[in-house]
């Protein structure tokens, strides 16, 4: 059964060449058994792999499959293969079937879309690249996955292409992201040059082998590879192109939040964390950055407009908490985060969409309202996703997932009670700002007509994934509360456990730390009903008054830093693109062009058009080469 | 049997090489103008047999007949261009052909 693993990101990497070659002959028809099917049938083999692997695990619990050398150059031989472990099982059964729900709800929402076959050649490209990017066996692969991510990402963000706006936001994506991708390939260089080899298993071993803990080339490589991260997940400093990424169809939101792109960044960190463990530096960094970037972005998730901008801010934010368990070395609470805000994300984004839909392309949340009884199944199942975001107790999983992150966050050999007090904080704004959505979108008075409503294949996926997002949690319940946790039975075999030994690891542990995260989560969301139901008018008038309104205005453009880059890179670039416009090597590539016209009028001044000119022309021609030779 | 000498033979031909070649630059009538290359061709054909009868080789008649040949493919294809200009121009004056100038 493993060695069907390179079917999982063959099937849909074929439906996206199946798709490119037989583009309009497939008819709508062809488009969704192909685009859909594809990711679907990779989503079954990797049932039966995953499966397999955890059912009999193969030796040293990781199987790895070389299909062929992809190149080998003095010494230099990266190869096409596969690896599988325990993370990499956890993403891409995610990618899988989370994908396949997202094509399945696609098959509905972008019907009437006249780039209905180009749309799902794209999302299955974009599959196929996160497949790839997680089952590499060398960083080489999955740089290759890597970039064909951000490739697919720009292309899906500006897919509609006809709006300038859609295409400025997509290359917006395609140069930021781009920016952390220059730190990561010359981070791989770094790796190669120091220890001569890109094979992710024997360079974690001969990273631990060779290099001190916190030498300064760890540290180097480690925050190189980081800047990587940071660009593709959206963390601070580099999280301006999510919130414009919703340019894009919903679905491409949903799978670029919860099964692919955002999360290459977690995910890239979780399988080098053996490097981060030698740089302790560097993970004091990522967890800054985590800290910094959940805190923001929650701040800006909380003054949105637009429903699909908020949600966005609140996926840098939910990636922020996944940084900061990885800076922690909480690398299974991330990984644990990622999963079950795979499922609550992707619901909500196709919940949102659903909303979008059917109010005629409404993205203004203050002109939804009254949904509940309009779509009840989307109120009910967005309502669970919001919960799950909120981290509401006990029943949905992201509540699992964040309070493990909280708890090693403080517990941890590097946790402090800053980053405590930071996410703690963090969890109380996003249970304002999640259920803010929910009271302002579904209660209230209506302000637009529903126009259409959802059938079968938007509403299954919506179902599943409302069901992932209750069950998702239980498969790692804390200590005090029986301590069932298969999957992190499942991650030590790949991972490193948390030690709970830091100063306050007691009390991190306890559940008295848990009833704490408890009562914020309760607090937050009893006090979003009461500042957006009750309160609403008021809350309104204070966001309004003089002295809070510059607040929001900078909460709600991104603390600034579209601002600020644009006075700091954009601004002078074009300013010196203008200035160079005449420079002076123009002048030479300018003469060269005059000679040439000069020439052309002269030659052309002797084709008269003539015969008699060109016979007596060729006729003197003739006696003068005659008379060269003769009277020599 | 009174023998030509070969100067005055080759002398002939270039003074029907010239008369030919004088007619090709003067006449702007097509017809004149195939008229003159036959001229021309058989002024290099008569220098062909002269020259063959001085060095008394059978190569200058060869040539000669190379030249008939060559002479009658070049009027077919000659008389073919003067019907298809004589259609599309309605005329037979080779200065009316000037639309190619540059």
């Amino acid at each position: 059964m493993l060695s069907l693993l390179w079917l999982i990101p063959t099937l849909p990497a074929a439906g996206f060449v199946l798709l490119v070659l037989f583009n309009r002959r497939l008819g709508r028809t062809g488009a969704t058994w192909i685009g859909a099917g594809s990711v679907g049938l990779s989503a079954l083999v990797a049932l039966l792999v995953c499966g397999s692997f955890v059912v009999s695990p193969p030796a040293g619990d990781a199987y790895h499959q070389v299909l062929w050398t992809w190149l080998d150059v003095a010494g230099f031989a990266p190869s096409i293969g596969f690896y599988l472990d325990a993370v990499a099982v956890i993403w891409a059964l995610v990618i899988t079937f989370v994908g396949f729900l997202i094509h399945l709800y696609s098959t509905e929402h972008m019907e009437h879309d006249e780039g209905y076959t180009r749309f799902f050649m794209y999302l299955n490209l974009f599959v196929a690249s996160m497949l790839v990017l997680v089952l590499a066996d060398n960083l080489l692969l999955l740089y290759l996955g890597w970039e064909g991510v951000g490739l697919c990402s720009y292309l899906l963000i500006s897919f509609w292409q006809k709006d300038p706006q859609n295409v400025y936001c997509g290359r917006k994506a395609f140069i930021v992201t781009r920016v952390g991708d220059t730190a990561m390939i010359v981070g791989l260089f770094l790796l190669l040059t120091q220890l001569g080899t890109l094979q992710i298993q024997p360079l974690m071993h001969a990273a631990q082998a060779h290099w001190a803990p916190d030498s300064g080339v760890a540290i180097a490589a480690a925050l190189l590879l980081l800047g990587g991260a940071v660009g593709k997940s959206a963390q601070v400093p580099l999280q301006t192109w999510l919130p414009d990424a919703m340019a894009g169809p919903s679905p491409v939101s949903a799978l670029i939040h919860a099964a692919t792109m955002v999360t290459a960044g977690v995910y890239l960190i979780a399988r080098t964390h053996v490097l981060f463990q030698i740089a302790g530096d560097a993970r004091l960094v990522v967890a800054v950055v985590g800290i910094v970037t959940l805190l923001i972005a929650g701040f800006s998730a909380l003054v949105q407009h637009d429903l699909k901008r908020s949600l966005a801010y609140s996926t840098i934010s939910q990636i922020g908490y996944m940084f900061l368990a990885l800076g922690v070395a909480g690398w299974e609470a991330g990984v644990f985060h990622f999963m079950t805000h795979a499922f609550f994300k992707a619901l909500l984004f196709l919940g949102a969409g659903v909303i979008i839909e059917a109010l005629d392309d409404e993205h203004d949340i203050f002109r939804m309202g009254g949904l509940r009884r309009e779509l009840p199944a989307v109120f009910w199942t967005f309502t669970i996703g919001a919960a799950a975001l909120a981290a509401l107790p006990f029943i949905t999983d992201g509540f699992y997932s964040k309070d493990l992150i909280i708890a090693t966050s403080l517990g941890s050999v590097d946790g402090n009670a800053w980053f405590y007090v930071g996410s703690i904080v963090g969890a109380f704004l996003t249970a304002l700002y999640s259920f803010r959505l929910v009271w302002i979108v579904f209660f209230g008075e209506r302000h637009t007509e529903v126009a259409r409503r959802p059938r079968w294949r938007q509403l299954v996926p919506l179902y599943v994934l409302a069901a992932l997002s209750i069950i998702g949690g239980f498969v790692w319940m804390p200590v005090w509360l029986g301590g069932f946790n298969p999957l992190q039975t499942f991650l030590d075999t790949a991972l490193p456990a948390t030690e709970f030994t830091g100063t306050h690891a007691a009390f991190a542990d306890s559940a008295l730390a848990a009833w704490i995260t408890i009562a914020i989560v309760a607090g937050g969301i009893a006090f979003s009903y009461l500042f957006w139901m009750p309160w609403r008018e008021s809350t309104h008038a204070f966001a309004e008054s003089p002295a809070v309104r510059p607040l929001t205005v900078f909460w709600m453009n991104d603390w600034g830093f579209d601002w600020a880059y644009d006075r700091v890179f954009v601004r002078p670039i074009r300013w010196l693109a203008h200035v160079g416009r005449h420079d002076a090597v123009d002048y030479i590539f300018r003469g060269i062009a005059w000679v040439n016209v000069a020439a052309w009028r002269t030659l052309s001044a002797g084709q008269t058009g003539r015969l008699r000119g060109y016979v007596a022309v060729a006729g003197f021609g003739i006696v003068l080469v005659l008379a060269l030779v003769v009277l020599r | 049997m009174a023998s030509v000498s070969l100067d005055h033979a080759l002398i002939l031909a270039a003074i029907l090489f010239a008369i030919g070649f004088a007619g090709l630059l003067a006449r702007r009538n097509l017809i004149v103008v195939l008229a003159c290359i036959e001229i021309m061709l058989n002024a290099a054909g008569l220098a062909f047999v002269a020259a063959g009868a001085r060095w008394g080789r059978a190569d200058g008649q060869v040539m000669f007949l190379f030249v008939l040949a060559m002479a009658a493919a070049e009027v077919a294809v000659g008389l073919a261009i003067a019907i298809r200009f004589r259609q599309s121009l309605h005329s037979l004056d080779v200065d009316d052909a000037d639309e190619m100038k540059g």
